[in-house]
C-alpha cells in the first residue's frame, strides 16, 4: 500500500500506517536469529532425555564423538563457561533457571541432556543420533487432576467475608473449570547464532526482551554486561514464549567460547512442545453469590496452576477477579502444583486468559441459574471503581463495550432457551465473554537522530516481535516533523541501542511512544536553536520559539507563506515549498547529526498514576452453529469490542485483535498439549496432532475499538493491545454452545465427544 | 534420517530391477516424514516419477483405468471422477491440503500409513522407546494404554489399533476399485478389499505387495447405472486434517427402496472398512432413516472402543446415517 494516501503529520497518529518493514518480510530479506550466517560456523544439535523423570546412569559418546565433523559433545561434567541465575536474587528474569546439563537428573521429558556441536547440520544430528543415553527412570507425574495440592495456598485480594457472604447469599453457584496445557508455538523456532570473539560475545536470538537477554545472559555466562550484545531484529512471533532466555541460549553461547567460532543452534518442532514454555494447565474454582435479583454478594475465586519441578511460574488466574465487577466480599487462593514438565511461561494474556474463562464462563451459568440475561446481570454488576485496590479507574467503558457487541451481534433477538434459535437447517447459539488487561507505563529509553541526508533515525533496545513496532516509531517521529515515513530509519532489536522495554504484557507501545516522542522534540527543539544562532541562516535572530518544523522543514510559526530569504543552499532545496529543509540547517552548522534522548518515566513511580486503577476493557460475543445430526460445531461470528485507549496505528491493532481472537477461537476449540501418562512426553508434539484453527476454521470477525483515550497512561492515551483480544473468546464461544447444544464445557477445548452428549437432536 | 542411495527409473522394467532392498518413492509426503522419523529406513530409494503411470484413461468396459502416478489433485479434478465417481473425488478433496494434494500419488496414497503417534515416535519399538508391534513385532503396544483418541475402533486387535487414515481409499473400497500390480513374478491383480490386512498378530504387514512389488494402476469398474455417491468426512477442524469418522456411499434407489449399495468407513478402521454388515442391512429396504439408522447400528455393531475413542462410534454411526441420506435423496 502507498504510504503517500496516508493522512499527513499529526493525522497519522490512529490510521492504519503499513508495516515500514513490511517489504523486507515479504521479500525474505528480513533476517530472523538463525538466518545469521558467518564463515567458519558451526552446527549445534541438541539431545533430549527419553525419559520423565529419574537420573542418567551414563552417557555415552564416544561413537558420536569419532563421526565426521564432530567438533564438541556437552553434556553433565562438560560443558564451560554456564553459571547459575538465581531468578529472584537477580536483574532480569529467565525461564528454565536451571543451567544445561548442571546434574545428572531427568526433570522432564525432552529435557536437553547433551548436544553435538559439528561443521554441518547434518553432521551434527547424525552425532546426536548415535550418542547413548542410560537412565533409572522413574514414572514422572504429569497428573492432570491438580486437586493432590498439599501446600499452603497463597490468599490475596481478600476483602468483606467471601465464606459467611457465600452460606447467607440466597443464591449461590460452584464451579470448577479447567485449562489445559497449551503450546506457544509461534511460527518461528527459538534458535541462538552465538559469536565469540573472545572478549565479547554478539548473540543472534529470537527474543522478546534483548535487554533482558543481556542482563541475563551476561550473569549464566559470567562476564560483564558490556561484553554481550544480543541482536533481535526481526521475530517471528512469541506470544510470550520468547520472553526470557531458555537453556539452548547457553548451549550456542558456551560452544562457541570453548570452540571460539560461532555456533548456530535451532530448537526443533517437537522440542517445542518441552523446552521453551506453554501455559500451564489450570483448575479453578469459583464460588459466586447473588441476590435473587442478581446482585453479586460474594466472590470466591480458587485455583491451582501447574509449574515445572525447579521453576515457580504461577498463571495470575485471579488478576482480574478483584475488579471486574462490583462486590462487598471477595478474594483469590492460588496454589502451584509441581509435574514432570517443562517449565511453564507466559502465553499471550496469562492469567488472564484462563482466568476469564473461568470467571466469565461462571457469570454466563450464574445468569442462567437466575432466569437472568448474562448482559443484563453483567450490567447489574459493573463495577464504578477498583474495589480490588480501591482506586477510580483512569478510563473505564466496559458498558459500552457490551451495549455496543451486543447491538452488532443482535443480541436483543436472542431467545434464552438451549437450542431455540435456527437459521438454514443449523441451531444457533450465541455467547458473551468480558475481557480485560492491566496497562502500565514501563521505562523506556529512545534516541533521535536528525541527520544530514534529510533521514530521521531513531534508536531503541526494544524489538518488533511481529506486532508492528517499528512503525510505531515511525509515525510518531513523522508526527512530530513531518518528515515522511520514508525517511525515517528505525534501529531496534540490538542492546547496544538505548534501554529499551521488552516486549510484553502489551507494554510496549505505552512505553516508546512519550521517549519517542521527547527524544524527537528535543532534537526538533536543538535545530531550531541552531538555525537561529547561525549568523547565515535565514531564521537568524528570530526567537526559536517562533519557528516550528513542518513537512521536514524549519519554517516561522503561524506563517502560512513563511518567506524564505534568498539564501542560496543545496540544491535538494524545493524552491515552491515554504521554509528550510532541516538538513539544509545541519548543512550550514556543519553537524553530522542532531541526537537527543528521550525517557519514559514509568507509572509505578508517577504519583499521579498511582493514584488510578489501569486497566483496558473489552468483550466478545459470539455465535456458533450446531448440526446435531453429524455433530458439526463451527463459530460462525465473532464481535469483538475493546476499550485499549487510544489506538495508534488501526491496522496493526486491528491484526493484533484478530490474531488474539483466532488464538482463543484454538484455545476454546483445539488446543491442548497430551503428556503420556506413562512417560510425560507431550505426545501430540507437532502441528498435524497440535491443532490450531486453519483458515477454514474462521468466524466473521468483527473487530471494534472504542478509541477512548487514557490520558494517564501517557500524553497519547495509548494503552497496549496484544493480549486483551483472546481473554474472553473462550467463555463467549462455550456459552453460546451451551446455547445451542445444551452442553457445559468447563474443561477446554470443547470436543466432539463432548458436544455428542446434546440432547439438542434436530435442527 | 539415514542415508540412502537414490535411483532414477526411467522405465517400470528399470524400476522393477532396482526394486531389492528399496522404496519407490512418488510424492513423498508420507515416506520423506517417516524416513525423517526413522519410522523407515531404506537402503535405496527408487524414484519413479518418470514412470508413464500419468495418465486417466477411460477402459473399452465403461470403468477407468487411473495410473498410480496420477496426483490426487488431478484425479479429483478430473472430468470423468466428477461425473462419475464423485465419492472419489469428494473425498480426495478432503483430504490433506492442496499442496500436499498436487504431489500425493494414486499409488502413494494407496500406502500411506497410520498417524498413530506412537507409530511415529523416532524410537518406538526399540528398546528404552514406546512399544509398537507395527515397527517392531513383539515389541507391545503403547496405544492400547497411551492417549488413543484418534485410534481405530473396527478390525482392531490386542496387537494393534491404529487407525487407517486415508479418505481416497474409503472411497476406492466403495467404489470396489482393483489394483494392478507388477513384479519380479511378474503382474497380477488384487481386489481392493484384499489389499489392506487387518492388523490380527501380525500389524507389521500392512497390505497384500510382495517385495518389489510396484503398483501401476488402479481400476475402477463401470460407474452404476443410476446410482448416486458421496463421501461426508468428520474432524476436529474444517479443513486440512484427518477424519474422526467418514463414510463413503454409493447407492441407487428405485421406487423409495434400496436397489444398490455399497458403504465403506474411514477413520474408524484399522483398514478403509467396507461394511457389508450395513449394506445387508440396507439392501431391498426403504430409503428411510430407520433404515439407515439400522445400518449404522449393523455397521458399528462389532466396534471395540478404547479409552479415549468410544465417542468414534456414535460419530460414525450419524456420520453414515446422514451420508445415506445425501446419497439415497431424491432431487
Ligand atoms: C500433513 C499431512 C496431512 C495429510 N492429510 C491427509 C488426509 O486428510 N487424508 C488422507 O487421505 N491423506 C492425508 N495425508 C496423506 C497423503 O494423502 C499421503 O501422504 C499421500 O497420498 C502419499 O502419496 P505420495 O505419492 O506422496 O507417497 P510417497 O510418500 O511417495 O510414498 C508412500 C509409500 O508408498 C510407496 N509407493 C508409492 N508409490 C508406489 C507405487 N506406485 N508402487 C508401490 N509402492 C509405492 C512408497 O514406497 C512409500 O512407502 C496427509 C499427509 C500429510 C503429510
Ligand atoms: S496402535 Fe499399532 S501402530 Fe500404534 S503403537 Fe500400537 S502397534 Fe504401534
Amino acid at each position: 500500500m502507498a504510504t503517500d494516501s496516508l493522512p499527513h503529520a499529526s493525522g497519522i497518529i490512529g490510521v492504519a500506517v503499513p508495516r515500514i518493514d513490511g517489504s523486507l518480510k515479504t521479500t525474505g530479506t528480513a533476517r530472523y536469529a538463525v538466518d545469521h550466517n558467518f564463515p567458519n560456523i558451526a552446527h549445534a544439535v541438541a539431545v533430549q532425555a527419553t525419559i520423565g523423570k529419574g537420573r542418567i546412569r551414563s552417557i555415552d559418546a564416544s561413537a558420536a564423538e569419532k563421526m565426521p565433523g564432530v567438533l564438541l559433545v556437552m553434556h553433565h561434567g562438560k560443558i564451560d563457561n554456564v553459571y547459575r541465575f538465581y531468578p529472584h536474587e537477580s536483574d532480569g528474569t529467565i525461564s528454565e533457571a536451571r543451567p544445561p546439563f548442571s546434574d545428572d537428573k531427568v526433570y522432564y521429558w525432552g529435557q536437553f541432556v547433551a548436544a553435538v556441536v559439528a561443521e554441518t547440520l547434518e553432521q551434527a544430528k547424525a552425532a546426536a543420533s548415535a550418542i547413548k543415553v542410560e537412565y533409572d527412570a522413574e514414572t514422572p507425574d504429569v497428573n492432570p487432576d491438580l486437586s493432590d495440592f498439599d501446600g499452603e495456598k497463597q490468599e490475596s485480594w481478600k476483602r468483606g467475608d467471601p465464606d459467611k457472604a457465600l452460606a447467607s447469599s440466597p443464591v449461590t453457584f460452584d464451579q470448577t473449570y479447567v485449562t489445559p496445557v497449551e503450546t506457544h508455538n509461534p511460527m518461528e523456532l527459538h534458535g541462538t547464532v552465538a559469536v565469540w570473539d573472545g572478549d565479547n560475545y554478539t548473540l543472534y536470538e529470537c527474543t522478546q526482551g534483548v535487554v533482558n537477554h543481556r542482563v541475563v545472559m551476561s550473569q549464566v555466562l559470567g562476564v560483564p554486561r558490556e561484553n554481550v550484545r544480543v541482536i533481535s531484529r526481526f521475530i517471528g512471533s512469541g506470544f510470550g514464549g520468547k520472553l526470557f532466555p531458555w537453556p539452548q541460549s547457553s548451549i550456542a553461547a558456551s560452544a562457541a567460547r570453548t570452540l571460539n567460532r560461532p555456533v548456530k543452534i535451532s530448537v526443533d518442532r517437537r522440542m517445542m512442545f518441552s523446552n521453551t514454555g506453554h501455559r500451564p494447565r489450570t483448575q479453578q474454582r469459583i464460588r459466586l453469590g447473588a441476590t435473587q435479583d442478581g446482585k453479586l454478594t460474594a466472590i470466591r475465586h480458587d485455583f491451582f496452576t501447574q509449574t515445572s519441578q525447579l521453576d515457580d511460574f504461577v498463571e495470575h488466574c485471579g488478576e482480574q477477579t478483584p475488579f471486574l465487577y462490583s462486590t462487598p466480599n471477595l478474594v483469590v487462593t492460588t496454589g502451584m502444583v509441581r509435574r514432570n514438565v517443562g517449565a511453564p511461561a507466559p502465553m499471550r494474556g496469562p492469567g488472564a486468559v484462563p482466568g476469564l474463562f473461568a470467571l466469565e464462563s461462571a457469570m454466563n451459568e450464574l445468569a442462567e441459574k437466575l432466569k437472568m440475561d448474562p448482559l443484563e446481570l453483567r450490567l447489574k454488576n459493573d463495577a464504578e471503581r477498583d474495589e480490588g485496590k480501591n482506586l477510580p479507574f483512569s478510563s473505564r467503558h466496559l458498558k459500552e463495550c457490551w451495549t455496543t457487541g451486543a447491538e452488532k451481534i443482535g443480541w436483543k433477538s436472542r431467545t434464552p432457551g438451549v437450542g431455540s434459535m435456527r437459521r438454514n437447517g443449523k441451531i444457533v447459539g450465541l455467547g458473551l465473554g468480558s475481557a480485560s488487561w492491566s496497562a502500565a507505563r514501563i521505562p523506556c529509553t529512545a534516541s533521535v537522530e536528525l541527520c544530514p541526508n534529510g533521514r530521521v533515525c531513531v534508536r531503541c533496545a526494544t524489538q518488533d516481535i511481529g506486532t508492528g513496532t517499528y512503525t510505531i516509531f515511525a509515525q510518531v517521529v513523522h508526527a512530530a516533523t513531518g518528515v515522511p515515513l520514508d525517511r525515517i530509519d528505525v534501529f531496534l532489536g540490538d542492546s547496544s541501542l538505548p534501554d529499551g522495554p521488552t516486549s510484553g504484557g502489551s507494554m510496549a507501545t505505552s512505553a516508546v511512544l512519550p521517549a519517542t516522542t521527547t527524544a524527537t522534540n528535543s532534537a526538533v527543539t536543538r535545530l531550531l536553536h541552531i538555525a537561529t544562532s547561525l549568523p547565515d541562516s535565514p531564521f537568524h535572530g528570530i526567537k526559536p520559539e517562533n519557528l516550528a518544523i513542518a513537512n521536514g522543514r524549519v519554517m516561522q510559526k503561524n506563517d502560512q507563506q513563511p518567506k524564505v530569504v534568498g539564501v542560496s543552499m543545496s540544491s535538494s532545496r524545493d524552491l515552491t515549498a515554504n521554509g528550510v529543509p532541516f538538513e539544509e540547517v545541519l548543512k550550514m552548522a556543519n553537524l553530522s547529526g542532531i541526537t537527543a534522548t528521550g525517557k519514559t518515566a514509568p507509572s509505578f513511580e508517577d504519583p499521579k498514576a498511582k493514584q488510578y486503577s489501569l486497566h483496558s476493557y473489552g468483550c466478545h460475543f459470539a455465535e456458533v452453529e450446531w448440526e446435531p445430526e453429524i455433530a458439526r460445531l463451527r463459530v460462525s461470528r465473532v464481535v469483538s469490542v475493546f476499550d485499549c485507549g487510544r489506538i495508534i496505528n488501526k491496522g496493526a491493532g486491528t491484526n493484533q485483535m484478530l490474531g488474539a481472537v483466532i488464538m482463543g477461537l484454538g484455545m476454546s476449540l483445539f488446543e491442548e498439549t497430551v503428556h503420556d501418562h506413562r512417560t510425560g512426553q507431550p505426545i501430540n508434539n507437532n502441528f498435524a496432532d497440535y491443532i490450531v484453527p486453519t483458515m477454514a476454521d474462521l468466524p466473521d470477525l468483527d473487530i471494534t475499538f472504542l478509541d477512548y483515550p487514557d490520558y494517564i497512561v501517557n500524553e497519547y492515551g495509548a494503552r497496549g493491545i496484544g493480549e486483551i483480544g483472546m481473554a474472553g473468546v473462550a467463555p463467549a464461544i462455550t456459552d453460546a454452545v451451551y446455547h445451542a447444544t445444551g452442553v457445559r464445557v468447563r474443561e477446554l477445548p470443547v470436543r466432539i465427544e463432548d458436544l455428542l452428549k446434546s440432547t439438542v437432536h434436530e435442527a | 534420517m539415514e542415508t540412502f542411495n537414490y535411483v532414477k527409473a526411467p522405465n517400470v522394467e528399470k524400476a522393477l530391477a532396482s526394486a531389492e532392498q528399496a522404496k519407490f518413492i512418488a510424492g513423498g509426503t508420507t515416506l520423506v516424514d517417516l524416513m525423517k522419523l526413522h519410522v523407515e529406513t531404506p537402503k535405496t530409494l527408487v524414484d519413479i516419477n518418470l514412470l508413464p503411470l500419468e495418465k486417466i484413461e477411460k477402459l473399452p468396459d465403461g470403468g477407468l483405468r487411473i495410473g498410480a502416478m496420477v496426483r490426487n489433485s488431478d484425479l479429483a479434478w478430473s472430468d470423468e471422477v466428477k461425473k462419475s465417481y464423485p465419492v472419489l473425488s469428494e473425498a480426495l478433496l478432503s483430504g490433506a491440503s492442496p499442496q500436499l494434494r498436487n504431489m500425493a500419488t494414486t499409488g502413494g496414497n494407496l500406502l500411506q500409513r497410520t498417524r498413530c503417534m506412537y507409530f511415529r515416535e523416532p524410537n518406538a519399538g526399540t528398546p528404552g522407546g514406546y512399544g509398537c508391534n507395527k515397527r517392531t513385532p513383539g515389541s507391545g503396544c503403547a496405544a492400547l494404554d497411551g492417549f488413543n483418541r484418534m485410534h481405530a475402533v473396527l478390525g482392531t486387535s490386542d496387537k494393534c489399533i491404529a487407525t487407517h487414515p486415508s479418505d481416497m481409499c474409503v472411497a476406492m473400497a466403495a467404489l470396489e476399485a482393483v489394483i494392478h500390480v507388477e513384479g519380479p513374478k511378474g503382474k497380477r491383480t488384487i481386489p481392493f478389499a484384499d489389499f489392506h490386512k487387518l492388523p490380527g498378530d501380525t500389524p507389521h504387514i500392512e497390505n497384500a505387495l510382495e517385495p518389489g512389488e510396484l503398483i501401476t494402476h488402479v481400476d475402477l469398474p463401470k460407474p452404476v447405472e443410476g446410482a448416486k455417491s458421496t463421501y461426508l468426512k468428520l474432524r476436529d477442524r474444517a479443513s486440512y486434517e484427518f477424519a474422526l469418522a467418514s463414510a463413503a456411499v454409493v447407492a441407487r434407489v428405485e421406487g423409495g427402496h434400496i436397489r444398490y449399495i455399497r458403504v465403506a468407513m474411514g477413520g474408524v478402521g484399522t483398514k478403509p472398512w467396507r461394511s457389508h454388515e450395513a449394506e445387508a442391512a440396507l439392501m431391498g429396504k426403504p430409503a428411510n432413516q430407520a433404515s439407515f439408522k439400522a445400518a449404522a447400528l449393523a455397521a458399528l455393531a462389532k466396534s471395540k472402543p478404547h479409552k479415549d475413542n468410544a465417542f468414534k462410534v456414535e460419530l460414525a454411526k450419524r456420520c453414515l446415517v446422514r451420508s445415506l441420506k445425501t446419497a439415497t435423496a431424491t432431487a
